[in-house]
């Protein structure tokens, strides 16, 4: 298993008295599916947000430890924010197209980083939309706002918007918890074809969906990483009784 | 059980009464003003009054028009707004992406409030103390920047309402995607909040151009159109205040003529931005 994100020492508050993550130690392998469970308010999302220094934007937050990216760390004092940013596709809870056409939104990324410019532009979109599943169903309308789209088609959107920032990471915050059945299943298949290029860190609630997609898994409590390991080490033999607790639906 | 539904039933009853006698009260006081500058001012609109100036005996009763005191109104009221709106605009894109949640962005907010409440009478001393201070005169421009003055408050906290309830994922996804609180604030929350901006200039605008005392002093009055920014200029609610001081009859008819146009122009200027606002909402997210 090759590291492509290690966490050392991790700890975050969001106020003086709330500590959020206590001393967070994990290594996320590259190309492959992480999937971190546990029950609400453990600090599923605060986990996967500090690995983007999205966290950052939260008011009052504190932040110690490293995270390390290819043996970087992105804390440290010298590091350009964007730049750390641009290497992670976000996919959060809710679809959030921005207020732009579906075509607007893909290029988004690439025109504010100069990354493409005119026919270039226009087929890196579709390249984009095509890898995210959504092409056949938007090429009409490439024009028309995003918002007309149905939720389960903006989150696909924001995926395609994601990778044509050319990342190295998707970070997906339970990105199917809004999304009807079917829109979810093609979410799960899009991540399980992107792990080949890319390594996808996911929080979920649910366990079923942890046990089809993951490669890996961190189960989290109460702020603090309580087991992490290959899934099927974790799911089938968990060596903590709290994992075997919250795995049989105790808590 | 019964009983329950029924103090329920009345506690509806009572508040959809009250809802629906204030709205009574708001539509009626409308009605009456609209019927009031109808009847008193049709009789006396023709076109001569909106193409024309006052001729030498305009206020005895004499031939001309408003059409210097319609062009004043209107220089004035864009020109103000669109001063306020070089200001406002940044003040509340700075209030949200930059200084969100400080309590400096509080104190530019009180500021903001306490300039509202204060009267334009205040606003127009100000202005013509400060442009004594410049030695300028009573002019087009003096009349803009105060107006301006006037409608930045309005404007601002018009915009920063509407700021403010931009979700916060909506600037968290465009920084996940490594723009900067710059690109963000200019190229999505400036886009989301769009349709608002057009409403806010709206508000200002009717403020700016319904205003008599902040431009008295500061635009001054003449019976010429306006042709240079450093001149005089005359505005509609002067031309209603000095007509309807006339002691004749007819002219103060059309004092409510003049008024008449100032409504028609406020209520285009409505429909237009409404009209506006709703195309630049299409792609805005709910």
């Amino acid at each position: 298993m090759e590291a492509h994100i290690r966490v050392n020492n991790l700890n975050v508050n969001y106020t003086s008295e709330h500590q959020a993550l206590k001393g967070i130690n994990v290594t996320i392998p590259k190309h492959q599916i992480t999937v971190i469970i546990g029950p609400s308010g453990c600090g599923k999302t605060t986990l996967l947000k500090s690995l983007d220094r999205l966290l950052d934007l939260t008011d009052g937050v504190s932040i110690s430890g490293e995270v390390l990216l290819d043996g970087v760390n992105i804390y440290a004092p010298d590091i350009d924010v964007t730049a750390v940013r641009k290497k992670a596709g976000l996919l959060p809870q809710r679809p959030f197209p921005l207020p732009m056409s579906i075509y607007d939104n893909v290029a988004y990324g690439m025109r504010i980083h100069n990354m493409r410019k005119g026919k270039d532009l226009d087929r890196a979109v579709q390249h984009y939309l095509e890898l995210a599943g959504l092409w056949d169903e938007v090429k009409d309308r490439l024009h028309g706002p995003a918002v007309r789209l149905s939720v389960g088609q903006q989150q696909r959107l924001c995926l395609a918007r994601g990778l044509a920032v050319e990342p190295e990471i998707i970070l997906g915050d339970e990105p199917t918890s809004a999304l009807d059945p079917l829109s979810a299943q093609h979410i799960e298949k899009r991540l399980l074809e992107l792990k080949q290029d890319y390594t996808v860190v996911l929080v979920t609630h649910i366990l079923r969906q942890a046990k089809r997609l993951a490669d890996y898994v961190i189960f989290m409590y109460l702020g603090e990483v309580v087991e992490c390991g290959p899934a099927h080490e974790v799911f089938e033999n968990p060596r903590q009784e709290r994992t075997r607790a919250y795995l049989q639906g105790l808590f | 059980m019964k009983k329950r539904l029924n103090r329920q039933t009345l506690e509806e009853a009572i508040f959809k009464g009250l809802a629906g006698g204030a709205f009574l009260i708001m539509a009626a006081a409308l009605f009456f003003i609209l019927v009031t500058v109808l009847v008193k001012g049709l009789p006396a609109l023709n076109w001569q009054m909106l193409t024309q100036v006052p001729t030498a005996g305009y206020y005895v009763g004499k031939e001309g028009g408003i059409l210097n005191a319609i062009l004043g109104s209107l220089y004035l009221a864009a020109g103000g707004t669109l001063l306020a709106l070089l200001l406002s605009l940044p003040i509340a894109l700075y209030l949200e992406v930059y200084a969100r949640g400080t309590r400096w962005a509080n104190m530019v907010r009180l500021s903001m409030d306490v300039l509202w409440g204060i009267p334009s009478i205040v606003y127009g001393a100000f202005g013509f103390t400060l442009m004594l201070a410049l030695g300028m005169r009573a002019s087009l421009l003096g009349g803009i920047i105060t107006l301006a003055l006037v409608e930045l408050p309005i404007m601002t906290r018009a915009m920063d309402e509407v700021i403010r309830l931009i979700p916060f994922e909506l600037k968290e996804v465009s920084y996940a995607l490594g723009s900067t609180r710059l690109e963000t604030a200019m190229k999505v929350v400036f886009r989301q909040m769009l349709p608002g901006i057009v409403t806010a200039m709206l508000l200002a605008f009717g403020r700016g151009i319904g205003d008599a005392a902040s431009v008295l002093f500061t635009a001054g009055y003449t019976d010429r159109v306006p042709t240079s920014l450093l001149r005089p200029v005359a505005s509609l609610p002067l031309a209603v205040f000095f007509q309807l001081g006339t002691p004749y009859p007819e002219v103060q008819q059309r004092a409510y003529a003049a008024a008449l146009i100032l409504t028609l122009i406020i209520m285009f200027v409505s429909l237009g931005s409404r009209w506006i606002a709703g195309r630049l909402s299409q792609n805005v997210i709910k």
